[in-house]
């Protein structure tokens, strides 16, 4: 046992049904040091931390806190440990407190004096130089606050071993470099320090080790002082791969989609979309960037006929070269589909809004296609054979068309989605985060459709959250920050920066 | 003027089990429970409550009101809570949906009540009753001195101790609710089961506990209705005696807004609307379509609270949802 | 921290893993293990109330089955209850929680008791009951619209609402009782006077024909739901609103359709009751089947079919309730307590079939906490 590890795992197996999550793994954390949990998407660095953090319990293996062997069956017995975790996808309770939440859970004095809490959460906040206002209701903060008072949380609780599960997914470029900041501070004060990832520039900016998952197996654990993206990669992916998106030249770009004005508000009466305007073209991939929650699902929701839109709004759909438009706004979209608009949609909810898991791969394709015809009766047929077309084209591991979805990977679930959207030859294809939760191989393997139908003339539009992606994959992005169109940028020309700025202010920019 | 202090009277009275109802469904729901059975429950307990003081003044020679009514109490408590057990254990540990379990709690609450409240008068040859002694406990005024002041002395003092017992109850349960650790953990296991989980509260514990606490809760409301006097003979079994009540109960906690001191108002509200045709009778209502006011006004309060959507006043965000920490 | 909490902790007795897929006939044979366990332990409840269970149970079937005449009243508990299970399927199917069942029955009743009490005289026999069919459908379909029009335009609560319609019926049909619709040859007894013999169900092997009409009513339903396009859209509203707006249905429309759909067999069902078997209407006319309905529905997957044989099997036990009764004198509600029973077991039995449990199989492991 080495005094210096925080954290010693022996041989920890993990599966969930059929699949196997975790397999033999072995994985040492030191004090005062930061390692990077580098993996793919489905590679198993979540389920290996939420062992750790009491979420799941393993199969098998042995885990050591501090040299001692422990059995951790809760997220309590993680906390009493010192282990806390920031999920990524934060477990606060939207209509308390800041202070409500930090303090949940926690021993103390029956009778709840919310004074005091408050006080030793500004304490708290003060020593590491975060900036949050423990009064304030947690539907009120962005998304970045929200994670603040995860940290915050994990620190009242005296964690001296915190994991950071995708912590930069929702923040934007500076905020980034706040947290990083963050992190070096605790890990000087000699705390440990996991952050989950598939970041390559972040892990080499950020960690002193790094642990490498790829499917389930435990690959190698490399000092990042001696490691460059390539060598990362390999050991992430598993072999050599280019990381270079396809981009072909857009061919005689013609406008789809010009959208005028586009403004909308939520229940609240909160402006969600301030006068957007932008124009999709033809054999183009029209890329929206901007943190999240900046309008891009109302922005597509919108243009689907699913989000209702201000009275001055326009979106003018062009079926061909012809110059005759179509108004969609203030239709509905069964209207908008009766009019013969190809309008296709790849949401980003895809069990909860694209697709429905309980029904099998056949009736998936029937949503699309049941209303055809005046027939009272169902056709089944039809969409059965397109299922099994598109399983077999794409490739989608399942063992038939009639398999429920949900019992698919997330990637394969993907590639249903897409594989239905644009078996209709849409003229606009809008697609919401299309890769995220994929692995590599399937990312690209989206990649590659998108192009496909971009250069087949379609106006494919792109809402996108990895910077990376969106400046190799576009041709030109209109980047979002806070309902308003902050720009719109030459995918070729402009830079990381560049954009990550535009996101974050208002300033208005044209393209060159 | 008579007429008025009578009505509000009769109203606080009628508010009663409403409240006590109310409360048991509001500490449930908070939990991110939806128990449909409280009627269920109510039958439990007020069939449990009555037996039990039934039994108490057979086997006591010189039976005493106190221990008859604290025997009830703890009868009925008990015996509802049970009932909510059962609906803990196939909604929280074994994930039937809770809309459906709700109402075969129902079914089997209404039945147990009506089965045990008919086996009861038979098995003491056709009729059984609680004696004076308890009858008494559960109707007359706790204040016999104070209720004598004019006015103020009836409107505040005249009532039988459940009444007092479900208004305190009520604010205890806000207390509780807003300004305690457990209260505070209670309300995020509702709100977000994950998020109180991965706080390190024990959502399953906290689950069932509320569940069995908020169903004996209405239980009590049961018994009340058994015992009272008001509105029939008391304290003996009548069938179906308890329909209704349970379903109004449920209604009531959607309109205080899953908050327990609000849940005081809304019930003397409907517990007014239920005893009006005795005070204000309308020459051209007949009495039969009188009834349904409350039920009128039920569906009146479910349309505007459902027009009017704000993020105050908002059921738990989990209501009706299970919890499987490994789910993936 | 608390450590000495985690001291004495050791592996969980037992997890809760997914099942991937489990046999059909797997699945049957819990339910079927579910079903006998509850009457094992109805069984002693029996025997705590000092009768012989096997005794009690055997007297239950005879009582429903064993001649014509226990027959016949068995199937008249039969008719409405498979009737209203029917009409329940699509909108559980749906996720609209409608236990206004009992309310829509009642509706139903009402409408064609107004034919067959008031307007007998004025056609022939065929029409006039034709006429009581057409009015019970569409007093039904009314009652079913309202709850269903509010829930579509506003999301209010169902589940309450048609509940409280249930109440709102039953007064309205106490009034009629009490006032306009009295019997004055009932001698100050507030009744309402029996139907003429024109308003009352033909019989078909000694059972009115409602019988042929709900088993009609199962086949239709059971295609309606599997091979319609109107199928089709219930079941995607029930498993997900928000996919059923992005893929362009109204659910709005699709949701007041197939409530009215629901509301309109309900009441159906009322005029079964009514000028089937009770041949006058009272508030007790709906008699509670509404309810009942519900555990068939739930029970039978919402699958018309299996619902039949569900149907049968909760008739036997309410009309051996009766038997019992005068047999052993014991209440008659026990079938309530029975039928509950039967669905917790079976609510229980279903996450055997999701779930396997894996019970702690590793010696204790001497835990140290941190310090």
């Amino acid at each position: 046992m080495d005094p210096l590890n925080a954290i010693e795992m022996r041989d920890i197996t993990k599966t969930f049904g059929q699949v196997l999550a975790s397999s033999h793994i072995s994985l040492d954390i030191r004090w005062g040091e930061i390692l990077a949990l580098l993996g793919e998407n489905g590679s198993g660095k979540t389920t290996l931390m939420n062992m750790l953090s009491g979420i799941y319990f393993p199969d098998s293996g042995h885990v050591h806190v501090s040299g001692k062997e422990v059995t951790i069956r809760s997220p309590k017995d993680a906390i009493a440990l010192g282990i806390g975790m920031v999920h990524q996808h934060f477990k606060l309770v939207d209509n308390m407190t800041a202070a409500e939440n930090i303090v949940l859970g926690l021993r103390g004095s029956w009778r709840l004096d919310l004074k005091k809490i408050s006080a030793k959460v500004r304490e708290i906040s003060e020593r590491y130089g975060f900036n949050i206002n423990p009064d304030r209701k947690i539907y009120d903060m962005s998304v970045s606050e929200k994670q603040t008072v995860e940290i915050v949380k994990v620190l009242y609780r005296g964690a001296n071993i915190l994991i950071l599960d995708e912590p930069t997914a929702v923040l934007t470029v500076q905020e980034t470099e706040k947290l990083f900041a963050v992190l070096r501070s605790m890990r000087d004060d000699g705390k440990s320090i996991v952050i989950i990832t598939h970041k390559l520039h972040e892990v080499l900016a950020l960690s002193d080790r790094v642990t490498v998952l790829r499917k389930g197996v435990y690959i190698d654990t490399v000092k990042t002082s001696g490691a460059t993206a390539q060598s990362l990669t390999e050991m992430m992916v598993g072999r050599a791969v280019s990381l270079n998106i396809d981009r072909p030249a857009p061919v005689k770009p013609t406008p789809r989609l010009v959208v005028k004005n586009v403004s909308c508000m939520d229940d609240e009466g909160v402006k969600i979309l301030d006068d957007v305007s932008f124009t999709a073209r033809s054999g183009e991939i029209l890329g929206i960037a901007g943190i999240s929650g900046s309008g891009q699902k109302e922005l597509l929701e919108g243009i689907a006929g699913l989000y209702p839109l201000a009275g001055a709004s326009s979106i003018q759909y062009f079926p061909d070269d012809s110059g005759q438009a179509t108004e969609l706004v203030g239709k509905r979209p069964r209207q908008i589909r009766d009019l013969g608009v190809a309008l296709s949609f790849v949401p980003e909810d895809r069990l909860g809004m694209g697709l429905v898991g309980s029904m099998d791969l056949s009736d998936n394709m029937l949503l699309r296609s049941y209303s055809e015809g005046r027939n009272f009766f169902t056709n089944r047929k039809a969409p059965k054979k397109l299922a099994e077309d598109v399983v077999e084209q794409l490739r989608i591991a399942t063992p038939g068309v009639s398999t429920p979805v949900s019992r698919l990977s997330g990637g394969n679930v993907q590639k249903v989605l897409v594989g239905r959207e644009i078996s209709v030859s849409p003229t606009v294809l809008m697609t919401a985060y299309a890769v995220r939760g994929l692995d590599i191989n399937t990312s690209y393997t989206i990649y590659g459709l998108l192009n496909e139908q971009k250069k087949a003339g379609v106006a494919v539009i792109y809402v996108g959250e990895d910077l990376d992606v969106l400046l190799e994959l576009c041709d030109r992005i209109v980047v979002l920050c806070g309902g308003r169109v902050s720009g719109i940028v030459e995918g070729r020309a402009t830079t990381k920066e560049e954009v990550g700025l535009l996101m974050t202010s208002l300033k208005k920019e044209e393209a060159p | 003027m008579t007429d008025v202090l009578n009505f509000l009277v009769a109203a606080v009275l009628a508010l009663c089990p409403l409240l006590l109802g109310t409360l048991g469904e509001t500490l449930t729901e908070k939990s991110g429970n939806l128990n449909l059975g409280v009627e269920g429950m109510m039958f439990m307990g007020g069939v449990a409550g009555l037996a039990g003081s039934i039994y108490y003044e057979k086997a006591a020679a010189h039976p005493v009101a106190w221990v008859s009514v604290v025997i009830a109490l703890v009868c009925a408590f008990l015996c509802a809570a049970f009932g909510a057990f059962l609906y803990s254990v196939l909604t929280i540990s074994l994930r039937a949906n809770q809309n459906v379990t709700g109402l075969a709690l129902t079914i089997f609450g209404t039945g147990f009540g009506n089965f045990f409240g008919e086996l009861l008068g038979n098995s003491a040859g056709g009729y059984a009753a609680v004696g004076d002694v308890t009858k008494g406990a559960f109707n007359n005024g706790i204040f016999p001195g104070l209720a004598n002041i004019p006015v103020v002395g009836k409107l505040l003092f005249s009532y039988n101790f459940m009444v007092y017992l479900s208004i305190a109850l009520a604010l205890v349960m806000a207390y509780i609710l807003y300004r305690t650790r457990t209260g505070l953990n209670l309300r995020a296991v509702g709100e977000k089961h994950a998020a109180a989980d991965a706080a390190g509260v024990n959502v399953t514990a906290y689950k069932y506990l509320a569940t069995c606490v908020g169903g004996g809760i209405s239980g009590l409301g049961g018994l009340y209705i058994v015992m009272n006097s008001s509105n029939g003979v008391g304290g003996v079994w009548v069938h179906n005696c308890i329909a209704g009540y349970g379903w109004l109960s449920v209604a009531l906690v959607i309109f205080a807004t899953w908050h327990p001191s609000r849940a005081i108002l809304c019930a003397l509200i409907f517990g007014g609307l239920s005893v009006m045709r005795y005070y204000f009778p309308v020459s051209f209502i007949p009495s039969s379509i009188y009834e349904v006011f409350p039920y009128i006004a039920t569906i009146v309060v479910l349309v505007s609270v459902s027009m009017r959507r704000r993020r105050k006043n908002q059921p738990p965000a989990s209501l009706g949802l299970a919890y499987f920490r490994e789910e993936r | 921290m608390n450590e000495t909490s985690i001291r004495d902790r050791k592996e969980p007795f037992a997890r809760i893993v997914k099942r991937d897929d489990i046999s059909r006939v797997k699945a049957w044979g819990i339910r079927l293990a579910a079903i006998l366990l509850s009457l094992l332990a109805g069984g002693l409840l029996i025997l705590a109330l000092g009768h012989n269970p096997f005794a009690v149970y055997r007297d239950m079937v005879t009582g429903s089955l064993a001649t014509k005449t226990a027959l016949i009243a068995t199937a008249k508990i039969a008719i409405p209850l498979l009737g209203a299970a029917i009409s329940i399927a699509p909108a559980f199917k749906m996720k609209f929680w409608n236990i206004g069942t009992e309310g829509q029955i009642m509706a139903g009743a009402l409408a064609a008791s107004y034919f067959a009490l008031f307007q007998h005289g004025n056609m022939s026999r065929p029409v006039l009951i034709l006429v009581m069919f057409a009015a019970s459908v569409v007093a039904g379909g009314i009652w079913g619209f309202i709850p269903a029009f509010f829930k579509a335009k506003w999301g209010t609560n169902e589940t309450l609402f048609t509940l409280m319609l249930n109440y709102i019926i039953i007064g309205i049909v106490k009034y009629l009782r009490m006032g306009p619709w009295k019997n004055p040859a009932s001698g100050g007894f507030p009744k309402i006077a029996m139907f003429d013999d024109a308003a009352r169900l033909p019989s078909v092997f000694g059972v009115n024909i409602g019988w042929i009409i709900v088993l009609a009513l199962a086949v239709l339903m059971f295609i309606y739901m599997r091979y319609s396009k109107q199928g089709y859209e219930i079941a995607v509203v029930g498993e997900s609103v928000r996919t059923s707006k992005y893929i362009g249905m109204n659910v709005p429309k699709v949701i007041i359709r197939t409530i009215v759909i629901s509301g309109a067999i309900a009441g159906l069902v009322g005029c079964l009751i009514v000028a089937g078997s009770a041949y006058t209407l009272s508030d007790t006319s709906s008699g509670g089947y509404g309810f009942t309905a519900i555990t068939v529905a739930w029970l039978g997957g919402l699958n018309p079919f299996a619902m039949i044989i569900i149907t049968v099997f909760l008739a036997v036990l309410t009309k051996g309730a009766n038997t019992i009764q005068t047999n052993f004198k014991i209440p008659a509600s026990a079938s309530d307590v029975l039928i509950g029973m039967i669905l917790f077991f079976m609510l229980g039995c279903e996450f055997f079939i999701k779930y396997r449990l894996i019970f702690r199989t590793r010696r204790r492991i001497e835990v140290v906490p941190n310090d």
